[in-house]
């Protein structure tokens, strides 16, 4: 069973967090701060294998995790689960996925597109672990399956439909400061013009 | 209106989104938690509004602020309102929303059964999958229960995408609901042969992660996960198999030695590290399960070794250091693989990864032998002045410990040298284990008498420099050296050089500055020391001497007596006051050393670690009697003296309960006897000690060692352990060069032709004899001494709940919950039966099975079967889709029950059981009924097939013989049954296939008329002592509907038939079905039973309606029911043994009975008895045979039947006369029938 999935960067700032096993938020964040700090302390040429924090499990469980640039992919997991298998499905070598399924979706996986992204990587996270338990392990196959949802996700209009995404496009072009304040009533002003449409 | 929409648009364009959000919180770094607490405060307001969009927009950036560690479950209502929406997108944000922050406490998730069950039967696959992975997440009991079935039903989806993910969540469901493991079992293990490799993967996964908590149940699925291993090529799964079988393999020594090839052929022939790697893991653990007779055993064990090693050269730091962990694993066993690879873990301890060094030091531990121990030493003593970090180095410092002294210091040869190092070791600075070092010198000083005067020579340098350890004393552990080195001094004063200049050491000023226990210790063997001094001195006529000492002793201790610490000021003042009498004594020139010396005089001897558990208590004494009342709060364990050698547990402050049961007393006591065991001065009256006393060689046995003065004794400050290594050397060429002459003598006396005794190898390790007896003591261990118990499982594991057994059949209630609407019409389904039966003859032909050796079991099933039979022609539809899988299972089937019949497990409610679940699946979905189907059919002749024409069966006897013959030949290929054993004598039930059965049935007629006809079946109730089942087959014997049955039993003082709750004692019991022309149906009644030892005859009415076209009769059926002793029985299989034992204790009652003109051949004859009174064989013999059986309230019955021509004679004895009488009668009855 895996039972938590981290990931965080060089400063141990949290970029998902996927407990499969609960812990309140507080003892949530500790468990990021306690593994950031076993992790983050460890040399790059090193192995890949921690024998777990206090915090998750105990004896039975280890960590397991890749540092990528500035991210690190921790899985904390028992000893059920194969540690080299882990680690093929964090990273690449394999056709074992997940740092992979990240790039081939987000054609270059950056912290960025973490950030501003959390959702869709859980959701491509969901295709590969399920309730703590692997569920595929074929790239093509989770690849497809996220595709079709994202596909069905547009036909519905995203999230925030058309006339948003607009505006989004605009915000996105990094304004110093979007006016904050922007009054209804000046709309209101201008939406008789567009009665006519 | 238009407005309104284009205004609330256009009002969305401006709230903030995720990534509006994020890029906030990035643009306000310095103020962020403000930042977010207005984003919080816009998020509330968004979910107020109605615009479904706008809440999933908030509630997508909540998910967000909850990474970061904010509370959101205030919004679980709204997350919940998002799930429920239509479209994907929004339900998605929900569920990963809920997935997120959703537990088994928050109290909204119980209105999200229905929602989910609906998502989870959406036609959207993509909708189910977003609620499975949802749910996966926070799955509670409640929603366990109420979704087992539905998510059951998607096991079966058409699309693999759902099926796999339906596979995965239950077992999330089972740990929350384990009562649906059973039913939902069969299709978890049909799903292991899926087509689809996800699917298929995904079941792996499930039961793997099943029978890694609880692997005995799932034994008998080791089969077919065999057929896996050989067939899968998915590296996922086969990992996870194979780790399975490392679970698997304990519990199971056969399955070891079947696996060792497959698994020798994947390391040799697989590419991927991670698959290889479990494999030698597997291996390994195969190789530790089989203690012995493996041929091939070193082979393995080698190549295991030898990939381990290419692992950890591989310059991947992951497979390095996965290797010394399974190097570990292999040192337990078979620590010579290992020692051969020394060199590679000495290299290892070089490595720059901390983890690595680690694993490595592991490994050294099991490494050592007498030879290369102070080699192995040297090394870690100069990693230990390499080292960097403090957790290394200390890590460093318990191994070189550890590895010296375990199993009581067997590898050291030359405790001198050991003494050294741990002087050296107190070099170390920081270090926390200072008492770990204090305590091992302590240990070796009191343990081997021969050292004590270099040890003691050693102490008093340590003193002496006391200032070098303690500079930074306040920071380190390592000042608890001191409290050795002081009791050293102090009890062994009398090989003391120097003992003035040890006294003034230990009366230092600086010594005030150590921690109170120390200081106690100090003050206690200052005095002792001074003894000594007194009685050196007092052999010469000097006087001054002597009362320089008292002065000194006088002068300095007031400063103890000062001293904040209460035993230091106690002792102080106590040994102060001592000294200035003895002064006032020497003044008066009177003779004292001799009496001071009194004061601490006696031998300390070392002790068994556990023979203050050998104490015998005395008679009349209650050790758990309180002596006072117990005060209701543990005040005084707080005061305790700090103990130093032992690991104090953490004392619970508050308040006990006054009551404490009886375990807790025995463990306090346990742990109180550990306490006192390991506190070397805890005095220890035990006769075994005494005995020890005696056993213990007195000083003059031990052979005194001459210490090389060419060692430097008292060189502070400079590590001389190296030297003992040379001096070792040299001693042990010197022994060698000894044992050659006396080997050159021996060869030469001999004058033996044989020169194959080179002795230019390496020497072995009975070679090296020890420089020093070591005085152990073997640890005795009390005569009754219980085997120190398990690791006692968590009893809130949730894995605990799972040990089900899965081998037995379904009962009635193990259904899943379904929601009422779904239970169809009875009549409906008994007339598709009708058609069913006339349109698939064939069918039970290819279901029939080639497995027939068991008669035992088959014999219980018959009846269960020829329903199952009916109620699989109700699912043709499904059936022949099962088939398929069917078909492919049935093989790994006979050899788990093969397997199972190792174990003998219990499986006499079976029958009545699978009764149940066949009767119990009117609804066509009903997931109980494809339970059973997995189970290989058998088609026997019963009532219901009578109708079926005379060469079908002829037919179907010569499919199973076929059948038994291609058995036959798999028993060749497939060698994972049995292989040793009880081929002469068969065991257990088991009864030789000679010549076919002829087809037997229980059912008896009950009653009949030209309506309806009543046959039945009784079984006992082995849950219930008072119970039978009377099993009713009704079947429509005329062309009217017949409705309405009710079913009567006028009830006598022993038996009743049982009602349900709320109606009279005389009222009927409506049967649950209608019975269409031609059809037949089968209804099971519970009777309540008093006494079993007389049979029974019960007098009964079954009244029905008979429908016609234009009119319908209320009709009656008398019938008497005939409970006979026979019913009582249940199967029971017994073993030999136990049986042996049975029919010596004494206590039963024998009878016998002999038939006449009996003529069939042996095993129809045991066969029968077996089927119609409920028997099993035990063992037979050629023509004599011994059979057991029980009844429903525990009688036993063992018969012995010995036949010859064609008289049987059955001997038999039973621990209740009368019901033995009954059973004979009935069984001579049986065969006089026939």
């Amino acid at each position: 069973m895996i039972k938590a999935i981290l990931i965080f960067n060089n400063h141990g700032k949290p970029r998902l967090i996927r407990f499969y096993q609960y812990f309140a938020e507080d003892m949530q964040q500790q468990i990021i701060r306690e593994t950031f700090h076993l992790v983050s302390k460890r040399d790059d040429n090193v192995c890949n294998f921690l024998e777990g924090g206090s915090l998750i499990g105990g004896s039975d469980y280890k960590l397991i995790y890749r540092h990528y640039a500035t991210l690190y992919f921790v899985f904390c997991v028992d000893s059920s689960e194969s540690e080299l298998g882990i680690l093929d499905l964090i990273q690449v070598s394999c056709s074992f996925v997940f740092v992979e399924t990240l790039d081939k979706c987000f054609e270059n996986v950056c912290e960025l597109d973490l950030i501003f992204h959390m959702d869709k990587v859980h959701y491509i996270l969901q295709e590969v672990v399920m309730g703590g338990m692997v569920l595929e392990t074929n790239m093509n196959e989770i690849v497809a399956q996220v595709e079709v949802q994202n596909r069905m996700e547009k036909s519905e209009g995203g999230l925030s439909a058309a006339p948003a995404r607009a505006v989004s496009a605009v915000k996105n072009m990094n304004l110093p400061e979007i006016p904050r304040n922007i009054n209804i009533g000046d709309i209101n002003i201008k939406v008789p013009s567009l009665s006519p449409f | 209106m238009a407005l309104k929409i284009v205004k609330g648009s256009i009002d969305r364009m401006f709230d903030k989104n995720l990534q509006d959000l994020v890029r906030g919180i990035r643009n306000h770094k310095e103020d962020e938690a403000k930042y977010i607490s207005t984003c919080i405060d816009e998020i509330k307001q968004e979910l107020k509004q109605d615009n479904i969009a706008v809440k999933a927009n908030a509630v997508c950036k909540l998910t967000y602020l909850q990474m970061l560690g904010y509370d959101v479950s205030w919004a679980a209502f709204n997350i919940v309102e998002v799930m429920s929406s239509s479209k994907f997108t929004y339900k998605r944000i929900g569920y990963l929303a809920a997935s997120q922050c959703f537990h088994e406490n928050t109290d909204v998730i119980m209105l999200t059964t229905n929602q989910i069950r609906k998502d989870l039967s959406s036609p959207n696959q993509y909708d189910t999958g977003v609620a499975l992975t949802g749910l996966s997440c926070f799955v509670t009991p409640d929603l366990a229960r109420d979704l087992a079935n539905d998510i059951m039903t998607l096991m079966s989806h058409t699309k693999p995408y759902i099926r796999k993910k339906a596979v995965l969540i239950m077992y999330k469901v089972f740990l929350k609901y384990p009562e649906s493991l059973r039913p939902a079992f069969p299709r978890l293990k049909e799903k292991l042969e899926d087509p689809d490799p996800g699917v298929q993967s995904a079941a792996v996964n499930v039961i793997c992660e099943l029978a890694r908590r609880n692997p005995k149940n799932y034994l008998s699925l080791a089969p077919l996960f065999f057929k896996l291993m050989t067939s899968s090529t998915n590296n996922w799964v086969l990992i996870k198999i194979i780790k399975l079988f490392g679970a698997l393999t304990p519990l199971e020594p056969r399955l070891g030695k079947k696996l060792i090839e497959p698994l020798t052929n994947l390391i040799h022939s697989t590419s991927a590290m991670s698959l290889l790697y479990e494999c030698v893991n597997t291996v390994i653990a195969v190789l530790i399960s089989l203690s012995s007779g493996m041929p091939n055993h070193s082979a393995s064990i080698q190549l295991c070794v030898q990939k381990l090693r290419i692992l950890i050269e591989d310059s991947d730091q992951n497979l390095k250091y996965l290797g010394l962990l399974a190097m570990s694993k292999i040192l337990k066993t078979h620590p010579k693989s290992v020692q051969s690879h020394k060199d590679l873990i000495l290299q290892c301890l070089d490595d720059k990864d901390e983890s690595i060094r680690l694993r490595a030091l592991d490994l050294l531990y099991g490494m050592v032998s007498k030879k290369n121990l102070m080699e192995i030493v040297k090394k870690l003593m100069i990693h230990v002045d390499k080292a960097e970090g403090t957790t290394y180095r200390d890590e460093l410092l318990t191994k070189i410990i550890d590895i010296c002294s375990q199993s009581n210091y067997q590898y050291i040869t030359n405790f001198e040298w050991y003494i050294s190092i741990l002087v050296e070791l107190t070099r170390l600075e920081g270090t926390r284990h200072g008492h770990l070092i204090a305590s091992q010198m302590l240990d070796v000083a009191i343990r081997v008498k021969a050292i004590r005067v270099f040890a003691v020579a050693q102490m008093a340098t340590l003193l002496d420099n006391a200032h070098l350890l303690t500079g930074n004393m306040q920071r380190n552990g390592i000042c608890e050296v001191l409290y050795a080195a002081a009791w050293i001094c102090g009890e062994f004063s009398e090989h003391l050089e120097n003992p003035v200049q040890t006294l003034e050491a230990m009366l230092r000023p600086k010594v005030a500055t150590l921690p109170g226990h120390i200081q106690a210790v100090y003050v206690q063997n200052a005095a002792k020391l001074f003894a000594t001094i007194l009685k050196n001195q007092e052999g010469n006529t000097d006087s001054t001497a002597a009362q320089e000492t008292s002065q000194m002793m006088i002068d300095r201790l007031p400063l103890f007596v000062q001293s904040a610490n209460l035993e230091v000021q106690e002792r102080a003042s106590c040994i102060l006051q001592l000294v200035k009498y003895i002064q006032k004594l020497q003044q008066k020139d009177v003779e004292v050393a001799e009496e001071v010396s009194a004061l601490f005089a006696g031998e300390l001897n070392p002790v068994a670690p556990k023979a203050q558990k050998k104490v015998p208590v005395p008679e009349g004494l209650d050790l758990d009697a309180w002596i006072n009342e117990p005060p209701s709060e543990s005040e005084s364990e707080d005061e305790q003296p700090k103990a130093i050698f032992t690991k104090e547990e953490p004392k619970h402050s508050r308040p006990r309960h006054t009551e404490v049961d009886e375990k807790e007393l025995a463990r306090r006591r346990e742990a109180r006897k550990q306490e006192q065991a390991n506190n070397p001065f805890y005095i220890k009256a035990s006769p075994s000690s005494q005995k020890v006393y005696q056993e213990a060689p007195g000083v003059e046995h031990i052979p005194v060692v001459q210490i090389d003065l060419s060692v430097p004794l008292k060189v502070p400050g400079l590590p001389m352990s190296d030297q003992y290594v040379k001096l070792e050397e040299e001693r042990r060429q010197k022994e060698r060069a000894e044992k050659k002459k006396k080997e050159k003598k021996k060869r030469k006396e001999k004058r033996s032709g044989r020169g194959k005794k080179h002795d230019s190898g390496p020497e072995s390790e009975e070679d090296i004899t020890p420089a020093h007896v070591v005085d152990i003591v073997t640890e005795e261990m009390p005569e009754n001494a219980l085997p120190s118990d398990d690791d006692d499982k968590d009893p809130n594991d949730p894995h605990k709940a799972l040990d089900i057994d899965l081998d037995k059949p379904l009962a009635d209630s193990e259904k899943l919950p379904v929601r009422s609407h779904r239970a169809a019409g009875a009549p409906k389904s008994s007339a598709e039966d009708g058609e069913a039966e006339n349109a698939t003859p064939q069918e039970p032909k290819k279901k029939s099975s080639k497995e027939k050796r068991d008669k035992k079991k088959d014999k219980e099933r018959d009846r269960k079967r020829s329903k199952e039979e009916k109620k699989k022609k109700k699912h043709k539809h499904e059936e022949k889709e099962e088939d398929l899988l069917g078909g492919q299972a049935e093989e790994p089937v006979v050899q788990s029950e093969e397997m199972k019949e190792v174990e003998a497990q219990p499986t006499s409610t079976s029958a009545e059981e699978a009764a149940t679940v066949a009767e119990a699946a009117p609804a066509p979905e009903a997931p109980a009924g494809t339970a059973a189907d997995s189970e290989p059919e058998e088609p026997k002749d019963t009532e219901t097939e009578e109708s079926s024409s005379k060469h079908k069966k002829k037919k179907q006897k010569k499919e199973k013989e076929e059948k038994e013959k291609k058995k036959k030949k798999k028993h060749h290929h497939h060698h994972h049954h049995s292989d040793g054993g009880g081929e002469e004598s068969v065991q257990n039930g088991t009864v030789e296939e000679e010549e076919p059965l002829p087809p037997m049935s229980n059912y008896c007629l009950l009653a009949e008329n030209s309506y309806i006809k009543m046959v039945c079946d009784i079984q006992g109730n082995l849950q219930d002592g008072s119970q039978v089942v009377v099993s009713v087959i009704f079947e429509n014997k005329s062309d009217s509907f017949l409705k309405s049955m009710e079913f009567n039993v006028l009830d006598s003082l022993n038996s009743k038939l049982q009602r349900p709750e709320g109606s009279g004692p005389h009222d009927g019991l409506t049967v649950p079905f209608q019975l269409p022309p031609g059809v037949s149906n089968e209804a099971r009644f519970v009777f309540t039973v008093q006494s079993i030892v007389m049979p029974q005859k019960l007098k009964g009415t079954l009244t029905f309606i008979v429908k016609n076209e234009d009119s319908s009769t209320h009709e009656k059926l008398d019938f008497k029911l005939h409970f006979t002793c026979t019913s009582y029985l249940i199967t029971t299989p017994c073993y030999s043994d136990a049986f042996a034992k049975l029919l010596e204790s004494g206590d039963l009652k024998s009878s016998s009975v002999r038939l006449e003109g009996v003529n069939m051949p042996f095993h129809h004859l045991l066969a029968r008895i077996c089927f119609h009174h409920h028997f099993s064989v035990v063992e037979r013999i050629d023509s004599c045979a011994s059979m057991y059986s029980r009844s429903i309230q525990g009688h036993h019955v063992c018969l012995l039947v010995k036949t010859s021509g064609q008289t049987v004679s059955i001997d038999a004895k039973c621990d209740e006369p009368t019901l033995l009488g009954n059973v004979l009668d009935e069984i001579k009855q049986t065969f006089s029938q026939c």
